[in-house]
């Protein structure tokens, strides 16, 4: 016997996930970079939030058409990839199609894939047409040049080859038609190979078998480098996203500490900083960089598809200025996979490049345009929070730099000296009453 | 409006030596900003009608922090919420209602952490608590017959707290005609005031966030845009001036709405 191809399907199948468990390490060591953030809580809603959001896809469908056909190329790829358990089985021991044995549900799974298959196909399609013809507005977005774009269009090519592949497969395997149970899709394929020598058709056949591993493979390592990353990071993402009303703000607890300090009047200014206490003290307030963030935020930016569902609801978008949420992650993510990738090139240790999240990536125009209204953050299918990595930086040019535009410095001194943001007199606060 | 109110203050009650059952927290806009004042005072002739057991802190008020906090200034923000929070504990305050969506995210979800916990209202949600109790009754919204009213979504009351029916109620109980805008509750525009930018020049763009809202509200027909916080009110003004709409279209607060119709 002929051992070869088993062989060679093993090298190939340890290289595909090795490869892939190589990047998976890396992405965990980049989100790890982040700020450390307790995320024990509310367990409950927690896992509900991420059956409700990610697993049922509840938000995706909030805009019924990209919903739909969104949730079609989700079951179907979740269902499909069934199919991969058996090519495994039969790639490994050389067997055809092992699970044929259960015949009848045999016919019904194989079918049901085949419907999928070309239900993902067609949606695919129509995928592309709305990028591409229909050019819809937030697909075009000068954030979505280059790469960006490219990158959507390769994982609808991707998704379009990988299931011709499969459908071709089964069209050509001479004995899966003859057994004509299952074959619902690829009966209507299997006569434009009429004619064709049995010996053409079954090489056909094991081109496509192949081909559509290795797609797959390919496919799954490209996920890393690809806004793709969701299909994995939506899980986590909403599992891990904000459980507390949107409006709610997190307290910097450094500054609580500080603040409290400052009102504790039996407290001794001039006393020694308890042993150890330094080390608690973080760097800085707010974010400049992406270390500064918490990691959850990070894993945001990985998780971001740059659907632009946020971008094309933000007040500040619409009406022309710079600021654009997908943008903020999207640079987010650019900026983490820059420091990973110099950590990689130091031997571990990162080395400062001179540059950073705030200035190099995002300007401030694009945070001062910002009105917290949360449109961003209701928008997004899977539980990003744009509008917390803006606060944070804000909180870095105001207390770190004071770099706040100038009216708002009026508005803060106001605040501080008379309790309210405009120039008026305390003691006027219930001039109301009579008037 | 020229008519007496009854606004108690906490020090005048702590010197009576009672307690009273609700503090109304007026915010910065509701105490100083000319507008806003007006609501203010729709909202306590709403509280006297009902004989509502309240009183404000009046000069002893101070800014929530809000938009300092979302300015990024930190420092400050906990800094007013710490004095706030004594000021409040010290009257041993346990309701606040207020008509500032800002203020009641801020004391409701930012203070509690700093030690303030509050059961906290909006101004919407309580009137129609006075209404389903029937402290209060809607006695005359025939002036208001034949007006059709459309609602804009504050930001901090409906996606920042997800509470959008407490003020369509309150619409529906004065027997007007209300029309929803084209983005509404979880999608409705914001007004462009909030994150501090009601204190600052908009960056550069093509167009004013309070315009493009105030078109979303004008394409519904209404002559009545109703709000729910003072920020909103001012922007959607400003709106409806740009628009140069003001002869046939009025900005006002549910607050004032409910107030003109109690006669």
């Amino acid at each position: 016997m002929n051992y070869l191809p088993n062989i060679l399907f093993a090298i190939l199948l340890i290289a595909g996930f090795g490869y892939f468990a190589r990047n998976v390490r890396k992405l965990i060591r980049n989100i790890k970079l982040g700020q450390d953030v307790d995320v024990s809580d509310n367990k409950n809603i927690r896992w509900k939030n991420m059956a409700r959001i990610a697993l049922g896809q509840s938000k995706m469908v909030k805009r019924p058409v990209s919903g739909f056909l969104h949730v079609v190329v989700y079951v179907g790829f979740v269902i499909i990839n069934i199919e991969l358990l058996e090519i495994i089985i039969d790639g490994l021991t050389g067997t055809w199609r092992i699970f044929s044995y259960f015949q009848g549900f045999y016919g019904f799974l194989i079918g049901t894939f085949e419907i999928l298959a070309a239900l993902v196909f067609i949606s695919v399609v129509v995928f592309w047409i709305r990028r591409n013809i229909i050019k819809i507005k937030r697909f075009w977005s000068s954030e979505m040049k280059g790469w960006p774009k490219n990158d959507a269009n390769i994982i609808l090519y991707f998704e379009m080859v990988l299931m011709s592949l499969f459908l071709i497969m089964n069209a050509t395997d001479l004995h899966f038609q003859a057994m004509n149970s299952g074959n619902v899709i690829s009966q209507f394929i299997a006569p434009w190979f009429n004619g064709l020598p049995e010996t053409t058709i079954h090489l056909i056949e094991r081109a496509a078998w192949w081909m559509h591993i290795i797609g797959i493979l390919v496919f799954l390592n490209y996920l890393y480098f690809s806004k793709h990353l969701h299909i994995l990071l939506a899980f986590p993402n909403t599992y891990f996203g904000k459980v507390k009303p949107k409006g709610q703000l997190n307290n910097l607890e450094a500054v609580t500490k500080e603040v409290k300090m400052m009102m504790d009047p039996n407290i001794d200014p001039f006393a020694a900083p308890a042993a150890g206490a330094d080390a608690e003290m973080p760097a800085k307030f707010g974010a400049s960089d992406v270390q500064d963030l918490s990691w959850v935020q990070l894993l945001n930016a990985y998780t971001c598809t740059e659907c632009g569902r946020c971008t094309s609801e933000c007040p500040a978008n619409l009406t022309g200025k710079k600021l654009s949420p997908r943008k903020i992650m999207m640079d987010t993510r650019d900026r983490l996979e820059e420091v990973g990738k110099n950590i990689d090139a130091n031997n571990g240790v990162f080395k400062d490049d001179g540059k950073q999240l705030l200035g190099d990536y995002i300007s401030t125009e694009e945070l001062w345009a910002c009105t917290t209204c949360n449109a961003c953050v209701e928008a997004c299918p899977v539980s990003i929070d744009p509008l917390s990595i803006i606060i944070e930086m804000r909180r870095y040019l105001v207390m770190e730099q004071s770099a706040a535009p100038v009216e708002l410095n009026n508005m803060m001194t106001n605040i501080e000296n008379n309790g309210a943001p405009w120039p008026y007199n305390q003691m006027d606060r219930l001039n109301w009453k009579d008037e | 409006m020229s008519e007496q109110l009854k606004v108690p203050t906490m020090a005048q009650c702590m010197a009576e030596g009672r307690q009273p059952e609700i503090l109304f927290w007026v915010g910065a806009a509701g105490s100083y900003d000319d507008r806003a004042k007006k609501i203010t005072r729709a909202f306590v002739k709403i509280l006297n009608m009902a004989n509502v057991d309240f009183a404000v802190l009046g000069t002893e008020e101070s800014s929530t922090g809000d938009v300092a906090k979302r300015a990024g200034n930190e420092f400050l923000f906990q800094m007013q919420a710490v004095t706030n929070i004594e000021v409040l504990n010290a009257y041993e305050v346990k309701r606040i209602v207020t008509a500032c969506p800002h203020s009641f995210n801020t004391l409701k979800n930012e203070y509690p952490e700093l030690g303030g916990h509050y059961q906290v209202q909006h101004h919407t949600e309580f009137i129609n608590d006075l209404l389903k109790s029937g402290k209060l009754k809607i006695g005359n919204a025939s002036q208001l017959k034949g007006n059709r009213i459309t609602f804009h979504d504050p930001c901090y009351l409906g996606r920042g707290n997800n509470i959008y029916e407490a003020p369509r109620d309150l619409l529906k109980s004065l027997g007007v005609e209300v029309v929803e805008m084209k983005r509404n509750r979880q999608t409705a525009l914001c007004c462009g005031a909030g994150g501090a930018q009601m204190f600052k020049e908009p960056e550069k763009g093509d167009k004013d966030i309070n315009v493009l809202r105030t078109e979303d509200a004008l394409e519904t027909q209404s002559n009545i845009i109703a709000t729910g916080c003072p920020y909103c009110n001012t922007m959607m003004t400003d709106g409806v001036k740009a628009k140069e709409k003001e002869d046939s279209v009025q900005v006002l607060d549910i607050a004032e709405l409910i107030a003109n119709s109690l006669d």
